[in-house]
Parts: C-alpha cells; sequence; structure tokens
C-alpha cells in the first residue's frame, strides 16, 4: 500500500472561516487509478473540501502534498494547472453552445497564423466527438450539436472527457449524479472506470452510497467537517455506510418503521411528522 | 400556447421524413430575423410602391437610419451575449460629437487628431463602465444608467466652460475625412442618360456599418475570441474555470460599444456640420430593439452578428418605410412594439428548435 506515493494527499488539513470550523484534521490520500468516494449528507463540508482541493479556499491549517510535494494553491488556476480538475454538476458546459466549442472554451484551436488566427471548428468538432465517443457516449456523432439538446448525463461526460484530454490526473467530480435518473447515473458511473482505468486518480463525492459502491476503491465519510469512517471496498455494507453517513441512526430501522406503517396503512407511506 | 407546440411537433414530424437540410437552416440562430427582414421587406415594398419606397433614393432613406443604430447595435449585441447591457450610449452619441468638435473648433486641431481624442475619450469612459461592472458586481444596466446621466450632465457642462455653448459648429473637415466619415455617396454605372443607380445618397455612416459588422462578425463567428464572449454568456463562472479572462473581455466590450457610439457622433456631427449636447435616448431603446429582434438572447450566451444586422434592416424599415406608404405616421411606434413582441417569441420558438429538434437526430 504504502510503495506508491499518493497523487494528491491531505494532511491533517483544517479550514475555518472566521469561528466557525468547517473542516477539521482532514488527512485523505487518492493514488492513481484509484478512485475515492467522499460520502457525507448535506452541510458535512463536502462543498469547502472540494473548494480546498481545488483552490478556491486555502487550508488554514495542515498540509497538501501533490506526488508528496507540499503544494498551495492561491488560485483555482493554480490547481488545474498542475492537473486537478474539478467537475460540477453540469459545470463547464454552456447549453446554447455547440459541443465542439463548449469542449474547447478557452483553449481554442486555431488555424492561421498571427492576427488572423480562426477558430478551427472542424477540429474541435472532431476532437470532442472522438473523445467524447471514446469515453463510451456513442450518441454524439455530431459536434456542432448544441448542448442544451443532450442529456443530463452526456452534458457530464463531456465535461468530464473534456477534464481528462486536457491532461487531468485528479479528478474531482462534485455530485456528478445527484440530477440524473438512473440510467444517466449508470452513464456517468461507466465514465468514471474509464477515467480511473486510465489511470486518473478520481475523487468522487455523492451522498448516493449506491453510486459510490458502484465505482468506489476507498471510501470516505464525512461528518461535521471530519472523517468518520474511512474504508476500503468491501469491508462496510451498504447498509452500514448509510447509517453512519446519517450520523449512527440505523438506516435498516428507519426503514423497518415505513414498511410496519405501510403494512398496516393499506401501503401508504406515513405521513411526514416534523422533527422534535 | 397550444399553437406553438403544434407547429414545433408538426415541423420535427416533418424533418425525420424529408431529410434535414430544411431543418439545418432554420437551426441557424439567424433563421428567425432573417425570415421577419424578408417579411417586413416584402410588406413596405407592397405598400410603399407608388411612393418609391424600393427606388435607391427611397432605400437609402432606411438605410442611413438604420447604419446608425447598427453601428452601436453590433457591439450592444457583443455585451447582450455576454450577459451585460449598455445604455451609456445615448450619452456617448453627443459625446463623440462634442469632443471631436470642440478638439478642431475650439482648440484648432487636425481633424484626425479630434478624432482619435474622441475616441480616446469614449474608451476611457467604457473601461469605467467596465471596471465599475467587473468590480461591484451592480448589474450593468443600473451603472449604465447612472454613468449615462453622469456623461450627459458632463457633456453640457464641459461644452459651456471651455466652448461657451452646447451648439457646436464644425468646419469643413476637407475631402479624405468628409468622404470617410459624413458625405452622401452615390454610384451610378453607365453614360449620363442610361445610367444604372446601383445606389443614391448613401451617406458614409452605412459603409461604416458594413465595414463595422464585417470586423465585428470575425471577430464573434472566426476568431478564438467570439468563443470566449458566448461562453461568458452561457455560464460566467464557468468561462472563468476554463481560463477565460471574463473581466478584461467585458471591459474591452464595453469599451468597444463606447467607440461605437462615439463614432456615430463623429459620422452626424462631421455630416452636419455641428455637434449637439443633446443626449439621445431614443437610441438606446432603438439599439436593444435591434439586437432582440435580430434573436439575441437577453440573458446571453446566445446570439449572432447577422441576426442583429438583419435585425437593424428590419428595424430600419419599420422606422422609416411608414413615410412610403399610405398609413398614419402616428402608427409607426406601434409597428415596432408589435414587431419586438413577435420577434420575442419567434426567437423563443427558434431557440427551442435549435436545441430540442438536433436531440432527436439520430
Amino acid at each position: 500500500m504504502s510503495a506508491k506515493t499518493p497523487v494528491l494527499e491531505m494532511r491533517a488539513v483544517d479550514k475555518s472561516f472566521g469561528p466557525i470550523d468547517v473542516l477539521h484534521e482532514i488527512s485523505l490520500k487518492v493514488h492513481e487509478g484509484e478512485v475515492l468516494c467522499l460520502l457525507g449528507d448535506n452541510g458535512a463540508g463536502k462543498s469547502t473540501l472540494i473548494k480546498t482541493l481545488s483552490g478556491v479556499h486555502q487550508p488554514t491549517g495542515g498540509e497538501m502534498l501533490l506526488d508528496g510535494k507540499p503544494v498551495r494553491f492561491a488560485r483555482p488556476r493554480d490547481a488545474q494547472e498542475l492537473g486537478i480538475a474539478t467537475v460540477h454538476q453540469f459545470g463547464g458546459t454552456y447549453p446554447l453552445m455547440s459541443i465542439g466549442r463548449n469542449f474547447f472554451a478557452g483553449v481554442e484551436p486555431t488555424k492561421g497564423f498571427g492576427p488572423f488566427k480562426v477558430f478551427d471548428r472542424k477540429k474541435a468538432n472532431a476532437v470532442a466527438v472522438s473523445e467524447v465517443q471514446k469515453m463510451g457516449i456513442t450518441r454524439i456523432t455530431d459536434g456542432d450539436r448544441l448542448v442544451g439538446g443532450l442529456s443530463g448525463g452526456e452534458r457530464q461526460s463531456l465535461a468530464i472527457a473534456r477534464a481528462v484530454y486536457f491532461g487531468a490526473r485528479v479528478l474531482i467530480l462534485d455530485e456528478p449524479t445527484a440530477a440524473l435518473g438512473v440510467k444517466q447515473a449508470a452513464h456517468v458511473l461507466r465514465i468514471v472506470n474509464e477515467a480511473k482505468r486510465r489511470g486518473l486518480a478520481v475523487i468522487f463525492i455523492t451522498h448516493q452510497v449506491m453510486h459510490a459502491m458502484a465505482v468506489g476503491d476507498h471510501f470516505a465519510v464525512l461528518i461535521r467537517g471530519a472523517i468518520a469512517a474511512d474504508f476500503r471496498k468491501g469491508e462496510k455494507t451498504r447498509e452500514e455506510i448509510a447509517d453512519l453517513m446519517a450520523g449512527g441512526e440505523s438506516m435498516a430501522d428507519l426503514e423497518a418503521n415505513i414498511e410496519g406503517y405501510m403494512e398496516t396503512h393499506d401501503g401508504h407511506p406515513p405521513q411526514v411528522t416534523p422533527a422534535q | 400556447m397550444a399553437d406553438t407546440t403544434n407547429t414545433e411537433s408538426s415541423s420535427t414530424g416533418s424533418d425525420t421524413a424529408g431529410g434535414f437540410s430544411f431543418l439545418s437552416l432554420f437551426r441557424r440562430p439567424e433563421a428567425g430575423a432573417a425570415a421577419g427582414f424578408i417579411l417586413i421587406f416584402l410588406f413596405f415594398a407592397w405598400f410603399g410602391w407608388d411612393k418609391n419606397f424600393l427606388t435607391p433614393l427611397g432605400s437609402s432613406t432606411w438605410l442611413n437610419f438604420a447604419s446608425k443604430v447598427g453601428i452601436i447595435a453590433i457591439p450592444i449585441g457583443f455585451l447582450m451575449i455576454a450577459g451585460e447591457l449598455d445604455i451609456s450610449v445615448g450619452a456617448l452619441i453627443p459625446a463623440g460629437g462634442i469632443v471631436l468638435a470642440m478638439s478642431t473648433e475650439t482648440f484648432g486641431l487636425n481633424i484626425w487628431l479630434g478624432v482619435l481624442i474622441s475616441f480616446a475619450v469614449a474608451a476611457a469612459i467604457g473601461w469605467l463602465n467596465g471596471m465599475l461592472v467587473t468590480r461591484t458586481n451592480v448589474p450593468s444596466l443600473i451603472v449604465t444608467l447612472a454613468t449615462l446621466f453622469v456623461i450627459a450632465g458632463l457633456n453640457a457642462y464641459v461644452s459651456k466652460q471651455l466652448a461657451g455653448t452646447t451648439q457646436h459648429s464644425l468646419p469643413d473637415a476637407g475631402v479624405v475625412s468628409e468622404f470617410l466619415m459624413g458625405d452622401y455617396h452615390t454610384l451610378k454605372i453607365g453614360s449620363e442618360d442610361s445610367a444604372f443607380t446601383i445606389f443614391q445618397s448613401l451617406q458614409s455612416s452605412f459603409f461604416i456599418w458594413i465595414a463595422v459588422a464585417v470586423g465585428c462578425w470575425y471577430v464573434l463567428h472566426v476568431s478564438p475570441w467570439g468563443n470566449w464572449i458566448f461562453a461568458m454568456g452561457g455560464d460566467q463562472e464557468s468561462a472563468r474555470n476554463a481560463g477565460i479572462p471574463t473581466n478584461r473581455l467585458k471591459i474591452a466590450l464595453f469599451m468597444l460599444s463606447a467607440m461605437a457610439a462615439a463614432l456615430v457622433g463623429m459620422t452626424e456631427a462631421v455630416l452636419a456640420n455641428t455637434a449637439s449636447t443633446t443626449t439621445q435616448f431614443g437610441m438606446i431603446f432603438n439599439t436593444i430593439i435591434c439586437v432582440v429582434v435580430g434573436g439575441v438572447l437577453l440573458t446571453g450566451g446566445f446570439g449572432t452578428v447577422t441576426g442583429t444586422v438583419f435585425g437593424t434592416l428590419t428595424f430600419g424599415i419599420v422606422f422609416q418605410g411608414i413615410n412610403f406608404t399610405t398609413f398614419d405616421k402616428d402608427l409607426n411606434m406601434l409597428f415596432i412594439g408589435v414587431l419586438l413582441l413577435i420577434a420575442v417569441l419567434m426567437n423563443d420558438t427558434f431557440r427551442n428548435l435549435a436545441t430540442t429538434a438536433s436531440t432527436k437526430k439520430k
């Protein structure tokens, strides 16, 4: 395990905004060709952690290492230049632009010379389509199509393909499956596996245990800004993970309660009562 | 509502049956603006036939009018694609004129130096607009509304302080500058009797408009910067993350629109040999109407230069063309209002067609 240096490592990273501690002594590492799943309920500090990893926030304590060397990102751009790509939900895609233009937004391929550099539409479209197809989205064949016409999963895939093409080594995926249907989510999970197969280190943030179980090699559960559990694939069952995320409350008990209620009430779920 | 859904489903239905060359034509974002222009043109050609709407001189009437709006509308369109708005142009048009007039008349400078100073002043104001918008995150509508009044006030004040008047006269500018910036041009082919008129009494601003349109078309649709503008309007956060210098780009666009407005002011001043400090509030609305009729999305991320040009032509015809018809002249505002409404609704339909129709393509 310790033979290889992790691509990205956090050592006892703290992050506080004024008097409020949002992250507390977070230690994580992710290796090449490995998927680290970061699980946590809403408000657990997932967003802050991503922003710290991608250079939006600077940690107030602890250190971050890239290939074993300490790094500090002053801006998101610094992180990107070192190969840390963050893909947010629908992030990096512009619905009313074509696939080719989307793919190369900000780094347009040009032909011609001097002041007469023109956007190379053909090349942009060809590369975008082939990269997306390599990721397994074979339905995309026309680079001139507007991204707004794609499904959520396809847009997500486009964003991931883009990050991979531009040399990402660490791929941070922020809730990529949250707003997607079952089929679309499967699509994205397949792409996460593809990225892993290509040797990328993937940090996959989600609160859907099923999705995490499908691709993850390594899991970390975040509760109130601290790592509550850190385990490898196969060490815990789905129910155990769900319980951990919910902060110790047993999901199974809750489910049994609901099922019991439904049996006695013609299959209706219980009315939601406000928590005490 | 039922109508729109019907037409949409039927058109996509016929498309899958008959091949998509027809559809790909309509997928082009400027299709709506072009179709609208053709309809309006035919309408006025028919009703204005007796009053010489179609003659070279008749066409010049609305083309000259359209050219001035059009020179400003294209950069305003850029800003709107990028998700911003600039209404300070209403005060920048007279500013461009009086700076030029004061440079040559009051200070006795060479006219080209005056042009440079006028552009520089406009660029500075545009830069200020851009800085205020990017630094404060106050909506550009409010920022430029404020600068509109600030510049309008300065126009009158500075004029009176420096030249003692708000009505400046501009000495005859010399052959070359007159020819390029403010003159009437006529081109006839053939000898005196059998001469065929290509165009008659077109102002220099019309040719400037063409040059501006070609230049801006190149920037938006051919050069890589166009992609940046679209991306910025589509999703500014992502655009910044993708390494696009959104703030600098936005400031540049504000400078461009300010300079375009000053250019229009200068052409007017050179043409009329006078410059006034009167703020052109009407032009603010005119440019926005042209851009929207041209199919640019108000919320940003979508639009074309060709569409804006078509929108401006349509607007020019409706605004001026009513004089060639037997309709009451008072109706032209009504016409424009209805035109704007139809254009917005059509644009929506065309855009939906652009995104949804392509999904169905296998």
